[in-house]
This record gives structure tokens, sequence and C-alpha cells, in this order.
């Protein structure tokens, strides 16, 4: 129970209590959108006058409109369950990261204005005012929440804390304080298509580029389509694994099961973003508009499935939420899931034996596997419940030899966030990033010190990010998280490819200047 | 005269408990779920969900996964609160039926179970420091209540005998708005005061989480959203 420097704890285990360090985090909070920003998503730019009436009036809505926050908000007991369960909790002791007490901080409005209790007897039941310095502590603690949903797995009345901090947000981008890095990139997904801002023709140029490098590697010509009408499938992935290390693997990976299944398939540039933002600011109206973009692309394409890649919230949206908020999809294939995620995809080529694999090709490293959040605990997998733990470590088996599970206390449904999620991916909460992350780099450090482990693999582009710029603080190579493509195709053995020879060193070494 | 209070304050109590709960669950009905939001793996059929709410309910199962403490004092309490509910169900019935009669032995014996549970909650509130800070007054009001309830109740049972044959000819006498004689016994009247102050208070405090666990989207969804649309009708105004 170490209380240590100002450096990030190092723990002795993964799920260390830490002993409360009130107000640790106090006043953290990522920059606020701009004006600009805040009206590519439909809100006030700057704080209204009326501020405390329209945040009440968008409570109340919220109280009509979403059932989760008006029984969550009613129902706690405040029995505890939740308070070691957060891993900004665990990584910075600040008591208000317990979920309990991070819903507090909205739920003690709500009854102060909402409630008999609250109303007449605040002091009994800890309910106070609407002051702008509690819209300070909102954004502050709101910001520190990366909607993980770990804690709803723990609570007897499953209160999930990231409705509660959606709803937050929403309110506070409602009164006109919204976060300059979730806004901004909304309103880049609107105008451009995805989150980089990457426009077509930068897009298609990339594209060739890695095309060419498929043919160098393999002297195939494995393809990477763009804006392919007639295409079978159409590939809805985040454009970090355009760009991005280790996500460009990945979307490598993607091509050449592709190509080995011989399916026809296709990247849009008007949906080229598999992320939606919109959950993260709890926005119905935003996570609806981006969605339709892709329902757009494959009504335009005539395509027949969907197939999403490796991004964690973007496949709880996709899995859970698409159907929702674009369907109904009666125009594409219903043979297959609609939509389908790249996993459950390849593990079906595998499973029929239409994929071969040299497990060698990845023997120079050892592996464990990081359960995205919002993979684990908001979405599913293949047909059983759980298969969205079993389908990833299928398909690493397949192509690896070496794989260890991390403690069973931090992985599937209890997984620990990577620390970047929700929204919180930006370089204005590096600290709390790195904390953040403490649990889930003390129980990889675990598998390192007792099996080796040298590699984490990953299934969501901001794990990926956030474990590229964390890993070096815990002692690991950046490059030591890969995505779960990059292992498939280091070794995949596409039909009547050049000799591996030349791949004298292990695939994803090559790329890792910086 | 002290009949005729504590029957009137009975009516009023029993107006609350039974209008404010359905009014509560009423709107926890009406407003609608707009997105699939169960906490998965979660069950793909209607009686997978109905069996994941059975172990919730009945075992806690969430609590459980995340410690075993609380789960421990808490399942107690609340067990040992159905046997002793179970138990004086005798006093509102002239027959006593077969399995009121089959419950009294346990029902008896769990108000010291319901005791050392509630303790150990209590106990968590002031020795654990992350609970101590989410701790409001009520939380621990609440809990004395309950104390004071089942220390009162389990008094007349096991040390100061109250006069049990009249308590149940004035609870019989009220359901036809008959105003008997109640004994003036201050052990009797504290546990009375206690129990419908509890009733009152139900309806506007966190005892509202025995409903609202039904309630809950991420335990009571179906996790089917590929195969069937969701949609709030709020959210298909949309769509217009």
């Amino acid at each position: 129970m170490a209380d240590g420097a100002e450096e990030f704890r190092k723990m002795q285990h993964a799920l260390d209590i830490p002993c409360l360090k009130p107000g640790a985090m106090e006043g953290l909070q990522p920059f606020k959108a701009k004006p600009e920003h805040q009206e590519k998503v439909g809100m006030p730019g700057e704080l209204v006058p009326d501020w405390k009436e329209k945040a009440l009036e968008k409570m109340a809505e919220l109280g009509e409109k979403n059932r989760a926050f008006k029984v969550y908000l009613d129902a706690c007991v405040k029995c505890g369950a939740c308070t070691d369960k957060c891993h900004y909790f665990l990584g910075t002791g600040d008591p208000k990261n317990m979920p309990v007490a991070r819903q507090d901080l909205l739920r003690s409005v709500y009854r102060r204005y909402f409630t008999f209790a609250g109303k007449y007897f605040p002091w009994l039941v800890g309910a106070r005012d609407l002051t702008e310095d509690v819209l300070e502590e909102w954004y502050s603690y709101y910001h520190q929440c990366s909607e993980c949903r770990r804690c709803s797995v723990f609570c007897p009345y499953g209160i999930d804390t990231a409705e509660i901090t959606m709803a937050a947000r929403e309110i506070l981008d409602r009164v006109g304080v919204g976060q300059k890095y979730s806004n901004e990139i909304i309103g880049k997904v609107k105008e451009v298509g995805n989150n980089l801002g990457l426009n077509p023709k930068a897009l298609r140029a990339t594209l060739e580029d890695l095309e060419e490098d498929l043919e160098d590697d393999t002297g195939l010509a494995v393809r990477l389509p763009l804006d392919e009408k007639g295409a079978d499938i159409l590939l809805i992935t985040p454009s970090a694994d355009f760009f991005a290390e280790p996500h460009i693997d990945g979307l490598l990976g993607y091509a050449k099961v592709f190509h080995e299944a011989g399916v026809s398939w296709t990247i849009s540039s008007y949906a080229s973003e598999a992320a939606n933002f919109g959950l993260f600011i709890g926005s119905y109206e935003n996570m609806r508009e981006i969605s339709l973009r892709i329902r757009k692309a494959a009504e335009d394409l005539g395509v027949k499935r969907i197939v999403f890649g490796e991004c964690g919230h973007a496949w709880r949206v996709a899995y859970s939420f698409l159907n929702t908020l674009a369907g109904p999809f009666d125009f594409l294939d219903q043979n297959y899931p609609i939509p389908q995620h790249i996993l459950e995809f390849t593990w079906n080529e595998i499973e029929q034996g239409n994929l071969k694999f040299d497990k060698s090709q990845n023997d120079h490293i050892r592996l464990t596997y990081h359960d995205s959040c919002n993979v684990a605990r908001a979405s599913r997998m293949g047909d059983m419940p759980g298969g969205q733990f079993e389908i990833p470590r299928n398909v690493i088996k397949a192509v690896c030899n070496n794989y260890f599970d991390m403690d069973p206390d931090t992985i599937k449904e209890s997984t620990l966030c990577c620390g970047g999620g929700g929204g919180l991916l930006t370089d204005d909460l590096m600290d709390l990033r790195i904390k953040g992350s403490s649990p889930r780099m003390t129980a990889l450090q675990d598998v390192t010190e007792e099996h080796g482990v040298t590699h984490m693999a990953a299934i969501c582009a901001i794990c990926k990010t956030q474990f590229s710029k964390v890993m070096p603080k815990f002692g690991y190579d950046m490059d030591s998280v890969v995505s779960v493509h990059q292992l498939v195709s280091n070794a995949i053995i596409l039909t009547g490819q050049d000799d591996d020879d030349d791949a004298d060193t292990g695939p994803e070494e090559e790329t890792s200047d910086e | 005269m002290l009949g005729v209070i504590y029957a009137i304050l009975f009516y009023i109590a029993t107006a609350i408990i039974v209008v404010g709960v359905a009014m509560r669950i009423r709107s926890y009905a009406r407003t609608p779920a707009p997105l699939k939001i169960p906490t998965t793996p979660a069950p793909t059929t209607g009686w997978g969900v109905f069996w994941r709410m059975v172990r919730e309910v009945l075992f806690f199962q969430s609590l459980y996964k995340s410690n075993k403490w609380i789960w421990l004092f808490g399942w107690m309490m609340h067990m040992s609160l159905w046997l002793i509910l179970a138990r004086h169900m005798r006093y509102f019935i002239f027959e006593v039926w077969w399995w009121v009669e089959a419950v009294q032995f346990a029902g008896t014996y769990a108000s010291f179970t319901f005791l050392i549970g509630l303790g150990g909650l209590l106990f968590r509130r002031f020795a654990v420091e992350r609970i101590r800070y989410i701790t409001s007054p009520s939380d621990i009001l609440m809990l004395l209540l309950l104390i004071g309830i089942g220390a009162s109740g389990t008094m007349m049972r096991f040390v100061a005998h109250t006069d049990i044959v009249s308590v149940k000819a004035f609870i019989l006498g009220l359901s036809r708005f008959h105003f008997g004689h109640l004994p003036a016994d201050p052990v009797l009247l504290a546990h009375l005061t206690m129990v419908i102050t509890l009733m009152i208070i139900f309806p506007i405090s966190k005892l509202m989480h025995a409903p609202g666990v039904f309630f809950s989207p991420t335990r009571n969804q179906i996790d089917n959203s590929r195969d069937k649309r969701h949609l709030a009708p709020w959210a298909a105004e949309l769509e217009k």
C-alpha cells in the first residue's frame, strides 16, 4: 500500500487498492472545445448565460429519454462494491475516481432539484446546488472516466458509470462546455469522413503505397481497394489503421485475409472511419449521424456485407447500436451477421481451413492479449456469449506458438481499460493516461516475469495508440503492442507468394523508426 | 386512542408505500432505453435474462464477484429479511397458512443473522476508508432504522414478550376498518413506529433499489442487437 513519489505508482499487484488521496487529480481537465468545434456537434459555442436552467432542463430530459439514467441515479445504495474497480482510482487514489463517487458528482445535483429528499433535506442525502464550481468539477472528473464499464460488471444493480459520464458530458456540451479532442474529431468525420481529416486523395495515395509494400513483400497483387462499387464487403476500420503503428500492420493483415479468402471488398472514402466519438460525448444524434454515413456508403457502393476492423468502441457502436441507429439493413445479405467483426471473418476462414499459417513467423515474440473494454463488456463476437473473448484468442493461438493470459481478474469481463479510452486519448491528459494504465501494465509485468511475455496484442485503435505511448514508461518498447491481424499477417502463407527467406527479421521490426 | 393513532399512521404509510412505489415503477417502465447496453457477456434469450435476474436477485451474483465481505453481510441481511417478513405473515391472516407455520422457526432466528448482517454493513461504513468517503448521513440512519426494527422485534420475541394476541387482533381489525386496542408496550410502539417510518421513506429513498434492479438495462436486456432492431419511440421520431 505504498504511497510513492509524484511518479506513477509502481504497484505490487494490478488490483492493489490505494489509500485515498483526496484532490489528487483535482483540476485536471482536457482542453475545452472552441466555438467552431462546438458548432459542428450542434452545441453552443461557449457557456450560455442561462446555463443553470439549460443544464437542469437537459437533466430532466435525460430522465425522460433514458431509463438507465433514471434508474441508476435512484438505485445506488452506496454499498461500495464498485469503489475499487476503476483503473483511474487504482492508479490515482483520488476518491472522486471511485465509480460511485464519480456518479455522486451528478447524483447530488439530481437529488437537489428532482427528489423530495434532496429538495427538503439536502444535508441528509448529500444533495447540493448546481454552481459553476460544480460544472468545473464535472468537466474535470467526467473526463477522467473512459466509459469502460468495469464498474457495471461488479455493481449489484448493474449501474454503469459510463451512462452517467455520457449524460454529464452531454449536459456540459448542451451548456457550451465541450471537450476539444472529441468534438473536433466529430467535426472532421462529418466534414471529411474520418477522424484524421484524411481526404479521399490522400487516402487513395496511402492505400496505393501500402499495396506496393504488400507486393514487394509477397510478390502478389494483394489489394486495398477504395470506393469500388459492387464489391461484396465494405470494410469499416478506424482511420488510425491507415497511418499509425501498429495499426497499419493490422490493416495489411485484413487485406491478406480477404485476398486469401478470395472475396471482393472495398474501403469507402465517404465512411473511412469506424470510430464514432458520438458515443463518448453521449450524443445519440451525433452517433446516429456518423452511423448513417456507413449506411450511405454501403448503399452507394452496393455491397452485400459490412465488416468492421479492429476498434473497440467502434465495435460497440457497430455491434450493439448500428442496427438501432442506421438500420434496418435489409438491403444487405442476411446470411451474414450485420455487421461482422474482422475477427469473426478471419476465424470463420480458419475454421473452414481456408488459411495456411507458418506459426514460427511469430516465434520471436511471446504474447499476451489485452481484452479491449468495449469489446469485452459491451459487445459480442460469434454466436455464443463470451465469443468476444474466445475468438480473438483462438485466432492468436492459430498464428502464434507462445501465448499466455494475464491474471484472470484483469482479463475478459474484468479486463482493465488501457487508460486512454472514452475520448481521453489526448496529450493534455497524459498524466491521467499513464496513471490509469498502471493496473494493466502491472498485470503485464507479472506475465513478463512469469512467462517472459514480450508483446501484448490488442484489437482496438485507442488501446494500440495508448499502449505505444505509455508502455515505454513501464519498461517496454513502444512496439510491444501489436495488432491481432499483424500477427495473422506475419504468419499467413498466401497461395503463390514468394518464398519467405527474405523475412530474416520479424516483419514488424522493420518499421520502428522514431 | 393509541389504537386509532397507529391505525391512521398505518393506513397513511401503506398508501404512501403502495402508491409511491407504483408511481416510481410506472415512471421506470415508461422511460425508454434508447440503446442496447447489456453488460456482456449477456444472455441471448429472454429465458437467459430471466435466469440472470434470478441469480442477481436471489444470490447477488455481481456483488459476489465484487467483494465477498459486502456480499456476505448484504446477502445475510436480505435473506434474513425475507424469512422475517414471511414469519410475520401470521399476524396478518386469521388462519395461518402451512408455509407460514413452516417458516416460523427459521424466521425467528433469522432476526439474529439479520442484525449481524446489518452490523457488518454498518461497521464497514466506518471502518473502510473508501466506504466512509461515499457515506451520507442517510445511509447510516437507514441502517440504524433497520437495526432498530430488528432489535425491537428480537426483544419482543426473546426478552420482553408483548401481548401478541392483542397485536394480531389489532392488525386483523385494520383490514375491516375496525380500530381495536393496541397494547401500550414501549418496545412494540417503537417497533411499529420505525416500521411505519420505513414504509413512508421507501419510495423516496435508496430503498428503491429493490424494484430498480429489475429495470436496469445492463441486466435486463437481451444480447440480440444484430438480430432484432431496438428502437425507442423518441428515436423513431428522428427517422421521420
